[in-house]
């Protein structure tokens, strides 16, 4: 019987001691995010690089968890305090920069826990700290191109959110893609003052078309509303952040998909070697961070197939430099 | 750049088409604070208005069981039900528990953009749009210079926010209904004396007042967006109670409030438009600003009802 007992108790911690190991190997990820996970922009495109990395690593080796539509500041303290304090995730990460005073805070408190917060060039000093941004400006410029070979009216329309970080950097790269075409198109651009603002997204859209634009485009989640405008009143659009393939119908052209996936396996790699942060990463189309995609229903003529091309060449070889005064001060959602 | 430039006649469609959703929300905010039911809970429904409204039309364009027309009156029809049940909700809990009304409020207002998100995520999941209401074309009235644009350019569901100005005015001033809504807002004892049900004027308030911020939700997400999307009101709910408080908890007036709230805001996208040297965040500031003015004046010139916020006991 004592045998028997004893081959019990020792099974038991055998058990116990291979369920440990197993998960310790699984790599878990807590992220959280200012819009819902389908918002055809920024918070889905992380959503999207998250499902992405679960599907290469597999679910076995590769866990995460997301707490969307996180858009009061103090809910996001408590929920990243929460995961920080758990000790169940090896990686955390503030997907937008009005969370970077909470992940300050929080990265000097919990000192063995990774933070990763965008899109902001900032790891505060701090050993455990990574911060990301996304280099929207190249998408922003390629897009201007192309709206530039297809305006009609010499008029195309942009409805940023607020002018800091990724919208201001895809508003400036989209005008000055459309100046190197032909200086005397007008850009006419509207921030709203607000991300999530969408029936006044909207009417800034419809604003737009009143001044003869007859290509829109825009950033963030609030870009629905001028999608919307868009198909209703049959003019192109050009998007960013994510795949707006399916609500554009067959208005939309091209959009600039971001793919977190790029950066965050190489934090992940980084974290299971001990080292925990200090690191900025910055997305672009040259190390695939940034990927062009045609909507699907657009038929793009070869002619504009071949300048877009060249475009995509050029930035990532860089002749081509989208904003040429940047500093290196990036900002963001 | 002219004055011709940033007041065209673009901007002037673009605040009455601004406004609809506010005049909705603040005329039903009007009745119930007109009887004495602060109701902050309109956004809440308007959230609710819009996403059962989009669902309604979405599942009637989508399973074409219904003409177009008739989805979007069955959207319409949907959206106003779901704002009578959350007017009643309201109703119940500040009427008849006699809760605080703030609280009671923002527990509506949660409760609607807590459930609005949840059921568009599980059945709808990302953004998609519907046929909504299309712009009416008046036969030589729409292609009338300049008045055509601004007036004559419109949905349906705008043309019935304006109309509803005048109605609203007429029940409250001119009707026994109204009567007994502003005496058991102004006096419930007094109204309770001459045999006036307080509780069932206030019951039937709310819930006007709950159908019309539903209405305000759907015009937004079948009419004037045609798509929803969590959160998709942004906050309007809450203007639409502040514009009451500027209208003076009249409806003309109430009205003219959201129509100088909207026109400020399509002037400053206007501005930004073509290109106006104006930083971004003082043009964004404008509307708000301009609106806290006007009712710093509107305030001290129309007393509020004196029991609002107040829950009736008899007796007390």
């Amino acid at each position: 019987m004592k045998k028997i007992l004893a081959i019990g108790v020792l099974f038991v911690f055998v058990a116990a001691g291979l369920v440990s190991l197993a998960q310790e190997d699984v790599f878990r990820i807590a992220a959280l995010m200012p819009s819902a996970t389908n918002d055809l922009a920024f918070s889905q495109s992380m959503y999207d690089a998250l499902a992405a990395i679960q599907e290469e690593l597999g679910e076995e080796a590769f866990e995460f968890t997301v707490q969307d539509s996180t858009y009061i500041v103090d809910d996001a303290a408590v929920a990243l305090r929460d995961w920080a304090a758990s000790g169940e995730f090896q990686l955390v990460i503030a997907h937008g920069s009005q969370y970077g005073p909470i992940v300050e805070e929080l990265a000097a408190e919990f000192t063995d826990v990774s933070f990763a917060w965008g899109t902001r060039q900032d790891t505060f000093g701090m050993d455990n700290v990574y911060s990301y941004a996304a280099a929207s400006d190249e998408g922003g410029y390629f897009n201007g191109v192309l709206a530039a070979h297809l305006t009609e009216t010499g008029v195309v329309g942009l409805v940023g959110p607020i002018e800091v970080g990724d919208g201001k950097l895809y508003a400036d790269g989209f005008a000055n893609g459309v100046a190197s075409v032909d200086e005397e198109i007008a850009v006419n651009i509207v921030f709203i003052g607000s991300f999530s603002d969408v029936p006044l997204a909207t009417e800034a859209a419809e604003t737009h078309l009143a001044n003869g634009a007859d290509i829109l485009t825009g950033t963030a989640q609030m870009v629905v509303g001028p999608i919307a405008v868009a198909v209703a009143n049959d003019v192109l659009w050009f998007g960013s952040d994510a795949s707006q393939d399916e609500l554009s119908e067959d208005i939309g052209v091209a959009f600039q998909i971001y793919k977190w996936e790029v950066l965050l396996l190489d934090m992940i790699s980084n974290i299971k070697e001990g080292l925990l942060g200090g690191e900025y990463y910055k997305l672009t189309l040259e190390n695939g961070g940034l990927v062009m995609e045609y909507d699907k229903d657009f038929e793009i003529s070869d002619e504009l197939m071949a300048i877009a091309d060249e475009t995509i060449a050029g930035i990532v070889s860089g002749d081509i430099v989208p904003i040429p005064d940047m500093m290196e001060e990036d900002s963001g959602e | 750049m002219g004055l011709d430039e940033i007041l065209t006649a673009s901007v002037f469609a673009s605040a009455i088409r601004l406004a609809t959703p506010y005049i909705f929300a603040a005329l039903g905010e009007t009745f119930a604070q007109r009887s004495g039911v602060l109701n902050l809970g309109v956004d809440g429904m308007m959230l609710m208005g819009a996403f059962t409204g989009f669902y309604a039309v979405h599942l009637a364009q989508q399973g074409e069981t219904l003409s177009e027309p008739a989805s979007l009156l069955l959207g319409v029809a949907v959206a106003l039900v779901v704002g009578a049940l959350m007017g009643l909700a309201m109703a119940f809990v500040s009427v008849t528990l006699k809760a605080k009304q703030g609280i009671s409020g923002i527990g509506v207002y949660l409760f609607g953009l807590g459930l609005s998100e949840l059921l568009f995520q599980q059945w709808v999941g990302t953004p998609k749009s519907v046929n909504g209401f299309p712009r009416i074309e008046f036969p030589l009235l729409t292609d009338l210079p300049i008045v055509g644009e601004i007036f004559f350019h419109h949905n349906l569901l705008v043309y019935v926010a304006f109309a509803l100005v005048p109605i609203s005015a007429y029940v409250l001033n001119s009707t026994t209904f109204g009567l007994m809504i502003r005496a058991v807002g102004q006096n419930p004892e007094a109204a309770d004396a001459m045999g006036v049900s307080v509780a069932r004027v206030r019951y039937a308030t709310t819930t006007i007042g709950g159908m019309l911020a539903g209405l305000a939700g759907a015009s937004l997400s079948i009419a004037l967006i045609n798509l929803f999307q969590q959160n998709l009101t942004a906050g309007q709910g809450f203007i639409a109670v502040a514009l009451v408080y500027f209208g003076g908890w009249r409806p003309w007036t109430v009205a003219a409030g959201a129509m100088l709230f909207s026109f400020v805001n399509a002037l400053q996208l206007q501005i930004k438009v073509i290109g106006a040297d104006i930083p971004s965040e003082f043009a964004v500031m404008a509307p708000y600003v301009i609106t806290i003015i006007a009712l710093v004046f509107a305030t001290k010139r129309h007393e509020q009802p004196t029991a609002l916020t107040k829950p009736y006991e008899r007796g007390e």
